[in-house]
């Protein structure tokens, strides 16, 4: 679905947050120029249409105590892997899981998963879950540890 | 860094997600947990400017509207490092990027507005590094949500 103009203009007003004030749905229709009614309905819309995947906080990992960032990543059977994507992906401890393309032969995984852990002994132990339940349709695995933030922006569309 | 207290991890654990679309939504939430809404509203702005949160708000999904997002990675030579991360980092089109243990050593998500903007954002990466970027666009989601426990 493409945003029509107000849809636009909520996603730009909104995309660094939400107004920290008691009535922040109507400051955003001040802001604006629509009814109150409208931002709070074209929000419910887009949840609904899944432009907006959910409302709410994002943590930092890092401040919570998950230090440790592991990408585990997969060669799966292309003919199982997703059924047992799904399945990682529901595990509490994976935050993402995706199928990505290989790249051989520099890259043989086609399965994506990340998890967070308050320690890399802790990450191993939940990767080590995620091979139990893999089993032997999984060839080749790897386990990539983040050493370093380099950028953290998110995402930001122009006006 | 300022470290959660008990009450800011319950606020976190109750903000992942389906912040209420009602007239107060702040008052619903706070009503919620025991607390007042100028006692929830201050510890979201404490949270905010310390970085315990990176935001609070709407989560966009912008392939829904037309955009996209591809992760991807660079071989960088560790003499180069540095100087690639900052070349990187500057384009506008990177909205994350990690240091990573592997011959792949640069790993970062490209997140443009129109689909075309990633090829661009490639090309631009390889001219400005000399480095063959390696793609890895998504063909299948089956799972993104926060869900860990604060």
């Amino acid at each position: 679905m493409t945003p029509d103009d107000v849809d636009r203009r909520l996603i730009l007003a909104t995309q660094a947050g939400l107004p920290l004030v008691p009535r922040p749905y109507d400051a955003l229709a001040a802001q604006l120029g629509v009814a109150s009614d409208e931002v709070r309905h074209r929000l419910a819309a887009m949840l609904d249409s899944g432009v907006i995947r959910r409302i709410g906080a994002v943590p930092n990992h890092y401040a919570l105590g998950y230090t440790a960032n592991g990408m585990s990543v997969w060669d799966v059977v292309d003919s199982q892997v997703d059924d047992l994507g799904e399945r990682v992906g529901a595990l509490d401890f994976v935050t993402h899981c995706y199928r990505r393309p290989r790249r051989a032969p520099l890259w043989p995984y086609n399965l994506f998963a990340m998890v967070h852990g308050k320690s890399r002994d802790e990450v191993h132990d939940k990767v080590r879950q995620i091979a139990a339940l893999l089993g032997d349709v999984c060839r080749a695995r790897d386990l990539l540890f983040s050493t370093r933030i380099l950028k953290k922006s998110g995402l930001r569309i122009s006006a | 860094m300022l470290e959660p207290d008990p009450l800011d991890r319950r606020i976190i654990n109750a903000l992942q997600g389906g912040f209420p679309l009602c007239e107060e939504p702040y008052r619903a939430v706070a009503e919620g947990l025991g607390i007042d809404e100028a006692q929830l509203i201050a510890r979201l702005q404490r949270m905010l400017d310390a970085r315990v949160l990176t935001r609070f708000g709407p989560m966009f999904q912008i392939e829904a509207i037309g955009g996209a997002f591809v992760l991807a990675a660079l071989a960088v030579p560790e003499e180069r490092f540095d100087e690639v991360a900052g070349l990187v980092n500057a384009l506008p089109e990177v909205a994350h990027n990690y240091r990573r243990e592997h011959a792949l050593n640069m790993w970062f998500v490209l997140a443009t507005e129109t689909v075309g903007g990633i090829a661009q954002a490639i090309a631009a990466i390889e001219e400005l590094t000399g480095l063959t970027v390696v793609a890895f666009p998504k063909e299948r989601e089956y799972f993104v949500e926060m869900k860990l426990a604060a």
